[in-house]
Protein backbone atom coordinates (compact mmCIF):
# COMPACT_ATOMS: atom_id res chain seq x y z
CA UNK A 1 0.00 0.00 0.00
CA UNK A 2 1.36 3.41 -0.84
CA UNK A 3 -0.16 6.82 -0.53
CA UNK A 4 -1.23 8.50 -3.68
CA UNK A 5 -1.96 11.91 -2.33
CA UNK A 6 -0.77 13.49 0.86
CA UNK A 7 -3.09 16.44 1.01
CA UNK A 8 -5.24 16.66 4.04
CA UNK A 9 -8.54 18.43 3.72
CA UNK A 10 -11.19 19.02 6.29
CA UNK A 11 -14.38 18.53 4.32
CA UNK A 12 -17.17 18.71 6.75
CA UNK A 13 -17.81 20.34 10.05
CA UNK A 14 -19.98 17.77 11.70
CA UNK A 15 -23.42 18.42 13.07
CA UNK A 16 -23.04 15.61 15.61
CA UNK A 17 -22.94 16.55 19.24
CA UNK A 18 -19.34 16.53 20.33
CA UNK A 19 -18.85 13.86 22.92
CA UNK A 20 -21.94 11.64 23.27
CA UNK A 21 -22.37 10.48 19.67
CA UNK A 22 -25.80 9.04 20.50
CA UNK A 23 -27.68 9.13 17.21
CA UNK A 24 -31.08 9.93 18.69
CA UNK A 25 -34.24 9.69 16.61
CA UNK A 26 -32.08 9.78 13.44
CA UNK A 27 -30.98 6.30 14.50
CA UNK A 28 -34.60 5.12 14.08
CA UNK A 29 -35.08 6.22 10.51
CA UNK A 30 -31.65 6.51 8.86
CA UNK A 31 -31.91 3.81 6.17
CA UNK A 32 -28.17 3.70 5.35
CA UNK A 33 -26.56 0.36 6.02
CA UNK A 34 -29.81 -1.23 7.16
CA UNK A 35 -30.71 -4.88 6.69
CA UNK A 36 -34.21 -6.35 6.36
CA UNK A 37 -35.05 -6.25 10.08
CA UNK A 38 -33.93 -2.63 10.20
CA UNK A 39 -36.17 -1.76 7.27
CA UNK A 40 -39.06 -3.48 9.04
CA UNK A 41 -38.32 -1.34 12.10
CA UNK A 42 -38.29 1.89 10.04
CA UNK A 43 -41.51 0.91 8.26
CA UNK A 44 -43.19 0.15 11.58
CA UNK A 45 -42.15 3.47 13.14
CA UNK A 46 -43.27 5.56 10.15
CA UNK A 47 -46.56 3.74 9.57
CA UNK A 48 -47.24 3.86 13.31
CA UNK A 49 -46.87 7.63 13.33
CA UNK A 50 -48.93 7.87 10.13
CA UNK A 51 -51.76 5.83 11.64
CA UNK A 52 -51.70 8.04 14.73
CA UNK A 53 -52.02 11.11 12.52
CA UNK A 54 -54.84 9.48 10.57
CA UNK A 55 -56.69 8.64 13.78
CA UNK A 56 -56.66 12.28 14.85
CA UNK A 57 -57.90 13.33 11.42
CA UNK A 58 -60.56 10.62 11.51
CA UNK A 59 -61.93 11.88 14.82
CA UNK A 60 -62.08 15.45 13.52
CA UNK A 61 -63.96 14.24 10.43
CA UNK A 62 -66.40 12.24 12.52
CA UNK A 63 -67.18 15.35 14.55
CA UNK A 64 -68.71 16.78 11.35
CA UNK A 65 -71.64 14.42 11.94
CA UNK A 66 -72.60 16.54 14.92
CA UNK A 67 -72.90 19.56 12.60
CA UNK A 68 -75.75 18.14 10.57
CA UNK A 69 -76.28 16.45 7.18
CA UNK A 70 -74.97 19.30 5.00
CA UNK A 71 -71.54 19.37 6.68
CA UNK A 72 -71.25 15.59 6.36
CA UNK A 73 -72.43 15.46 2.73
CA UNK A 74 -69.91 18.19 1.87
CA UNK A 75 -67.10 16.08 3.28
CA UNK A 76 -68.30 12.93 1.52
CA UNK A 77 -68.13 14.64 -1.88
CA UNK A 78 -64.49 15.63 -1.14
CA UNK A 79 -63.76 12.12 0.08
CA UNK A 80 -64.85 10.68 -3.27
CA UNK A 81 -62.30 12.73 -5.23
CA UNK A 82 -59.41 10.77 -6.84
CA UNK A 83 -56.78 12.51 -4.71
CA UNK A 84 -58.63 11.57 -1.54
CA UNK A 85 -59.08 7.99 -2.77
CA UNK A 86 -55.31 7.84 -3.35
CA UNK A 87 -54.82 8.76 0.31
CA UNK A 88 -57.21 5.93 1.20
CA UNK A 89 -54.82 3.58 -0.58
CA UNK A 90 -51.88 5.10 1.34
CA UNK A 91 -53.83 4.56 4.56
CA UNK A 92 -54.48 0.92 3.71
CA UNK A 93 -50.77 0.51 2.90
CA UNK A 94 -49.91 1.84 6.36
CA UNK A 95 -52.46 -0.35 8.12
CA UNK A 96 -51.37 -3.47 6.25
CA UNK A 97 -47.63 -2.85 6.74
CA UNK A 98 -48.03 -2.03 10.43
CA UNK A 99 -50.55 -4.75 11.20
CA UNK A 100 -48.82 -7.54 9.32
CA UNK A 101 -45.38 -6.64 10.67
CA UNK A 102 -47.05 -6.47 14.07
CA UNK A 103 -47.84 -10.19 13.74
CA UNK A 104 -44.11 -10.83 13.13
CA UNK A 105 -43.05 -8.58 16.01
CA UNK A 106 -45.49 -10.28 18.38
CA UNK A 107 -44.49 -13.82 17.45
CA UNK A 108 -40.75 -13.10 17.40
CA UNK A 109 -41.10 -10.94 20.51
CA UNK A 110 -42.30 -13.94 22.50
CA UNK A 111 -39.45 -16.10 21.26
CA UNK A 112 -41.37 -17.88 18.49
CA UNK A 113 -39.99 -18.50 14.97
CA UNK A 114 -37.09 -16.17 15.79
CA UNK A 115 -34.70 -17.64 13.24
CA UNK A 116 -37.30 -17.31 10.47
CA UNK A 117 -38.05 -13.64 11.12
CA UNK A 118 -36.73 -12.42 7.77
CA UNK A 119 -38.67 -14.96 5.76
CA UNK A 120 -41.77 -14.17 7.82
CA UNK A 121 -41.39 -10.46 7.11
CA UNK A 122 -40.98 -11.10 3.37
CA UNK A 123 -44.00 -13.43 3.28
CA UNK A 124 -46.22 -11.04 5.24
CA UNK A 125 -45.24 -8.13 3.00
CA UNK A 126 -46.03 -10.13 -0.15
CA UNK A 127 -49.41 -10.91 1.41
CA UNK A 128 -49.84 -7.22 2.19
CA UNK A 129 -48.91 -6.19 -1.34
CA UNK A 130 -51.55 -8.51 -2.80
CA UNK A 131 -54.17 -7.21 -0.37
CA UNK A 132 -53.17 -3.62 -1.20
CA UNK A 133 -53.56 -4.15 -4.93
CA UNK A 134 -57.01 -5.72 -4.47
CA UNK A 135 -58.04 -2.90 -2.12
CA UNK A 136 -56.79 -0.21 -4.53
CA UNK A 137 -58.74 -1.72 -7.43
CA UNK A 138 -61.90 -1.93 -5.33
CA UNK A 139 -61.52 1.63 -4.05
CA UNK A 140 -61.14 3.14 -7.51
CA UNK A 141 -63.97 0.98 -8.88
CA UNK A 142 -66.33 2.43 -6.29
CA UNK A 143 -64.88 5.92 -6.75
CA UNK B 1 0.52 -0.62 16.22
CA UNK B 2 3.75 -0.56 14.29
CA UNK B 3 3.24 -3.99 12.80
CA UNK B 4 1.99 -2.59 9.56
CA UNK B 5 3.42 -4.56 6.69
CA UNK B 6 4.69 -2.15 4.11
CA UNK B 7 5.58 -4.64 1.45
CA UNK B 8 2.22 -4.95 -0.29
CA UNK B 9 2.49 -5.00 -4.04
CA UNK B 10 0.87 -1.83 -5.21
CA UNK B 11 2.26 -1.12 -8.65
CA UNK B 12 -0.27 -2.06 -11.26
CA UNK B 13 -2.75 -3.57 -8.80
CA UNK B 14 -3.18 -0.60 -6.47
CA UNK B 15 -6.51 1.22 -6.50
CA UNK B 16 -6.87 4.78 -5.25
CA UNK B 17 -9.44 4.97 -2.48
CA UNK B 18 -10.59 8.14 -0.75
CA UNK B 19 -10.92 7.65 3.01
CA UNK B 20 -13.20 10.09 4.79
CA UNK B 21 -12.12 9.72 8.39
CA UNK B 22 -14.05 11.02 11.38
CA UNK B 23 -11.93 13.31 13.53
CA UNK B 24 -12.52 14.66 16.98
CA UNK B 25 -10.22 15.60 19.82
CA UNK B 26 -11.21 16.57 23.33
CA UNK B 27 -11.73 20.32 23.30
CA UNK B 28 -12.75 20.50 19.61
CA UNK B 29 -15.95 22.43 19.09
CA UNK B 30 -17.33 19.77 16.76
CA UNK B 31 -16.18 16.64 14.95
CA UNK B 32 -15.22 16.83 11.28
CA UNK B 33 -14.00 14.57 8.50
CA UNK B 34 -10.51 14.44 7.02
CA UNK B 35 -9.90 12.98 3.60
CA UNK B 36 -6.92 10.84 2.73
CA UNK B 37 -6.32 9.14 -0.58
CA UNK B 38 -4.46 5.84 -0.54
CA UNK B 39 -3.69 3.19 -3.04
CA UNK B 40 -4.83 -0.12 -1.65
CA UNK B 41 -3.98 -3.65 -2.67
CA UNK B 42 -6.35 -6.60 -2.93
CA UNK B 43 -5.67 -7.74 0.64
CA UNK B 44 -5.57 -4.31 2.35
CA UNK B 45 -7.97 -4.14 5.29
CA UNK B 46 -9.57 -0.96 6.60
CA UNK B 47 -7.32 -1.28 9.65
CA UNK B 48 -4.25 -1.58 7.38
CA UNK B 49 -5.31 1.57 5.56
CA UNK B 50 -5.94 3.54 8.76
CA UNK B 51 -2.63 2.40 10.22
CA UNK B 52 -0.92 3.48 7.04
CA UNK B 53 -2.65 6.86 7.21
CA UNK B 54 -1.42 7.27 10.75
CA UNK B 55 2.11 6.12 9.98
CA UNK B 56 2.59 8.12 6.81
CA UNK B 57 0.11 10.96 6.58
CA UNK B 58 -1.15 11.99 9.98
CA UNK B 59 0.43 10.73 13.19
CA UNK B 60 -2.35 12.40 15.21
CA UNK B 61 -5.00 9.93 14.01
CA UNK B 62 -6.16 7.97 17.05
CA UNK B 63 -7.43 4.44 16.64
CA UNK B 64 -7.40 1.28 18.68
CA UNK B 65 -6.55 -2.25 17.64
CA UNK B 66 -4.85 -5.29 18.99
CA UNK B 67 -5.32 -8.80 17.63
CA UNK B 68 -5.87 -8.29 13.87
CA UNK B 69 -8.28 -11.25 13.66
CA UNK B 70 -11.64 -10.07 15.02
CA UNK B 71 -11.03 -11.62 18.38
CA UNK B 72 -10.17 -8.75 20.72
CA UNK B 73 -13.05 -6.47 19.75
CA UNK B 74 -11.10 -3.24 19.91
CA UNK B 75 -11.22 -2.04 16.28
CA UNK B 76 -15.01 -2.01 15.86
CA UNK B 77 -16.03 0.94 13.67
CA UNK B 78 -18.72 2.22 11.36
CA UNK B 79 -17.44 1.88 7.82
CA UNK B 80 -19.72 3.19 5.07
CA UNK B 81 -22.58 3.27 7.60
CA UNK B 82 -22.19 -0.35 8.68
CA UNK B 83 -20.66 -1.72 11.87
CA UNK B 84 -17.57 -3.83 11.16
CA UNK B 85 -14.31 -4.99 12.65
CA UNK B 86 -11.76 -2.93 10.71
CA UNK B 87 -9.15 -5.67 10.94
CA UNK B 88 -11.11 -8.22 8.90
CA UNK B 89 -12.82 -5.86 6.46
CA UNK B 90 -11.03 -5.65 3.13
CA UNK B 91 -11.25 -2.27 1.49
CA UNK B 92 -11.82 -3.82 -1.95
CA UNK B 93 -14.82 -5.77 -0.62
CA UNK B 94 -16.57 -2.48 0.23
CA UNK B 95 -16.87 -1.91 -3.54
CA UNK B 96 -16.65 1.83 -3.17
CA UNK B 97 -14.02 4.38 -4.16
CA UNK B 98 -14.96 6.44 -1.10
CA UNK B 99 -14.73 4.83 2.31
CA UNK B 100 -16.28 6.66 5.25
CA UNK B 101 -14.84 5.65 8.61
CA UNK B 102 -16.50 6.65 11.88
CA UNK B 103 -16.27 5.44 15.47
CA UNK B 104 -19.11 3.22 16.69
CA UNK B 105 -22.25 5.26 17.38
CA UNK B 106 -24.23 5.75 20.57
CA UNK B 107 -21.14 5.63 22.79
CA UNK B 108 -19.12 8.39 24.38
CA UNK B 109 -16.24 9.51 22.24
CA UNK B 110 -12.66 9.65 23.47
CA UNK B 111 -10.94 10.87 20.29
CA UNK B 112 -11.16 10.22 16.55
CA UNK B 113 -12.12 6.55 16.15
CA UNK B 114 -11.86 5.58 19.79
CA UNK B 115 -14.94 5.40 22.02
CA UNK B 116 -15.23 5.03 25.77
CA UNK B 117 -16.39 1.51 26.68
CA UNK B 118 -17.37 2.47 30.23
CA UNK B 119 -21.09 2.52 29.42
CA UNK B 120 -20.83 -0.86 27.69
CA UNK B 121 -19.43 -2.49 30.82
CA UNK B 122 -21.72 -0.53 33.14
CA UNK B 123 -24.69 -2.30 31.51
CA UNK B 124 -23.20 -5.67 32.39
CA UNK B 125 -22.65 -4.58 35.97
CA UNK B 126 -26.21 -3.23 36.18
CA UNK B 127 -27.60 -6.77 35.97
CA UNK B 128 -25.00 -8.32 38.22
CA UNK B 129 -22.83 -9.90 35.54
CA UNK B 130 -19.13 -9.93 36.21
CA UNK B 131 -16.93 -9.64 33.15
CA UNK B 132 -14.78 -12.57 34.14
CA UNK B 133 -16.61 -15.24 36.05
CA UNK B 134 -14.76 -17.17 38.72
CA UNK B 135 -15.11 -20.52 37.02
CA UNK B 136 -13.64 -19.09 33.83
CA UNK B 137 -10.24 -19.23 35.44
CA UNK B 138 -10.60 -21.93 38.10
CA UNK B 139 -8.53 -24.81 36.75
CA UNK B 140 -10.64 -27.38 38.59
CA UNK B 141 -13.99 -25.96 37.42
CA UNK B 142 -16.50 -28.68 36.63
CA UNK B 143 -17.71 -29.27 33.11
CA UNK B 144 -21.08 -27.58 32.58
CA UNK B 145 -24.00 -29.96 32.99
CA UNK B 146 -27.35 -29.85 31.23
CA UNK B 147 -26.20 -27.81 28.23
CA UNK B 148 -28.06 -28.69 25.05
CA UNK B 149 -25.59 -27.26 22.63
CA UNK B 150 -22.67 -24.91 22.56
CA UNK B 151 -23.59 -21.75 20.76
CA UNK B 152 -21.17 -18.97 20.12
CA UNK B 153 -22.85 -16.51 22.47
CA UNK B 154 -20.11 -16.97 25.05
CA UNK B 155 -17.97 -15.46 22.34
CA UNK B 156 -19.01 -11.87 22.82
CA UNK B 157 -15.81 -9.95 22.11
CA UNK B 158 -17.15 -6.77 23.74
CA UNK B 159 -16.63 -4.67 20.63
CA UNK B 160 -19.82 -2.60 21.04
CA UNK B 161 -20.90 -2.97 17.40
CA UNK B 162 -24.36 -4.15 18.50
CA UNK B 163 -24.89 -1.00 20.57
CA UNK B 164 -23.85 1.09 17.59
CA UNK B 165 -26.27 -0.66 15.23
CA UNK B 166 -29.31 -0.75 17.56
CA UNK B 167 -31.95 1.92 16.79
CA UNK B 168 -33.25 1.82 20.36
CA UNK B 169 -29.84 2.35 21.98
CA UNK B 170 -29.61 5.34 19.62
CA UNK B 171 -32.41 7.13 21.43
CA UNK B 172 -32.52 5.60 24.90
CA UNK B 173 -29.43 5.60 27.14
CA UNK B 174 -31.31 3.66 29.82
CA UNK B 175 -31.89 0.58 27.66
CA UNK B 176 -29.66 -2.30 28.81
CA UNK B 177 -28.85 -3.05 25.20
CA UNK B 178 -28.12 -6.17 23.16
CA UNK B 179 -24.69 -7.07 24.58
CA UNK B 180 -25.70 -7.15 28.24
CA UNK B 181 -28.98 -8.93 27.45
CA UNK B 182 -27.23 -11.61 25.40
CA UNK B 183 -24.83 -12.08 28.31
CA UNK B 184 -27.84 -12.30 30.63
CA UNK B 185 -29.34 -15.13 28.59
CA UNK B 186 -25.96 -16.85 28.68
CA UNK B 187 -26.03 -16.61 32.47
CA UNK B 188 -29.54 -18.09 32.53
CA UNK B 189 -28.55 -20.98 30.28
CA UNK B 190 -25.36 -21.76 32.13
CA UNK B 191 -25.50 -20.02 35.52
CA UNK B 192 -22.45 -21.59 37.17
CA UNK B 193 -22.04 -19.45 40.30
CA UNK B 194 -24.68 -16.89 39.25
CA UNK B 195 -28.34 -16.89 40.27
CA UNK B 196 -30.34 -17.23 37.02
CA UNK B 197 -33.57 -16.18 38.71
CA UNK B 198 -32.01 -12.89 39.74
CA UNK B 199 -30.70 -12.29 36.22
CA UNK B 200 -34.15 -13.07 34.77
CA UNK B 201 -35.77 -10.71 37.27
CA UNK B 202 -33.34 -7.87 36.61
CA UNK B 203 -33.75 -8.08 32.83
CA UNK B 204 -37.57 -8.50 32.96
CA UNK B 205 -37.98 -4.76 32.81
CA UNK B 206 -39.25 -2.05 30.45
CA UNK B 207 -35.60 -1.04 29.96
CA UNK B 208 -34.49 -4.66 29.77
CA UNK B 209 -35.55 -7.39 27.38
CA UNK B 210 -38.88 -5.70 26.62
CA UNK B 211 -37.27 -2.54 25.26
CA UNK B 212 -36.09 -4.33 22.09
CA UNK B 213 -38.11 -3.53 18.98
CA UNK B 214 -37.06 -6.48 16.87
CA UNK B 215 -34.94 -4.69 14.27
CA UNK B 216 -32.30 -7.45 14.50
CA UNK B 217 -29.56 -4.96 13.55
CA UNK B 218 -27.46 -6.14 16.52
CA UNK B 219 -27.40 -9.71 15.24
CA UNK B 220 -26.52 -8.46 11.77
CA UNK B 221 -23.67 -6.34 13.13
CA UNK B 222 -22.23 -8.93 15.55
CA UNK B 223 -18.85 -10.13 14.23
CA UNK B 224 -18.90 -13.15 16.52
CA UNK B 225 -22.31 -14.70 15.78
CA UNK B 226 -23.57 -14.08 19.29
CA UNK B 227 -27.02 -13.29 17.83
CA UNK B 228 -28.03 -10.89 20.61
CA UNK B 229 -31.53 -10.32 19.20
CA UNK B 230 -32.22 -14.05 19.20
CA UNK B 231 -31.02 -14.27 22.79
CA UNK B 232 -33.25 -11.36 23.84
CA UNK B 233 -36.22 -13.26 22.41
CA UNK B 234 -35.23 -16.37 24.37
CA UNK B 235 -35.07 -14.23 27.53
CA UNK B 236 -38.55 -12.90 26.80
CA UNK B 237 -39.99 -16.34 26.15
CA UNK B 238 -38.69 -17.48 29.50
CA UNK B 239 -39.87 -14.33 31.27
CA UNK B 240 -43.32 -14.49 29.67
CA UNK B 241 -43.61 -18.14 30.72
CA UNK B 242 -42.63 -17.26 34.29
CA UNK B 243 -45.26 -14.54 34.38
CA UNK B 244 -47.94 -16.88 33.09
CA UNK B 245 -46.94 -19.41 35.71
CA UNK B 246 -47.17 -16.79 38.47
CA UNK B 247 -50.62 -15.70 37.20
CA UNK B 248 -51.98 -19.23 36.99
CA UNK B 249 -50.28 -20.45 40.16
CA UNK B 250 -47.75 -22.84 38.72
CA UNK B 251 -44.51 -24.06 40.22
CA UNK B 252 -42.85 -20.67 40.37
CA UNK B 253 -46.00 -18.80 41.33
Amino acid sequence: MSEQSVERTAVERGAEGASTRRRGVIGWVDPRGRRLGGWAFILNRLTGLGILLYLSFHLVVLSLLARGPSAWDGFVSVAMSPVFLFFDVVLIFGLLAHGLNGIRVTLVGFGLVVDRQKAMFAALMVLGAIALIIAAIRIFEVG
Amino acid sequence: MDHHNDTHATEGTGRPIRFRVFRYKQGDRAPYFDEFTLEVAEETTVLDALTSIRNRLDPTLILRSSCFHASCGTCGMRVNDREVMACVTKVIDLKSSVVKVEPIANQALVADLVTDMVDFYAKFNAIGLALVRDSDWLPDAAEPAGIDSYNRFENCIECGLCLSACPIVASDPRYLGPAALAAAWRAVEEPRELDPEAVLRLTDDPQGSWRCHVAFECSEACPSNVDPAGKIMLLRRRQAAERLRSIFGGRHG
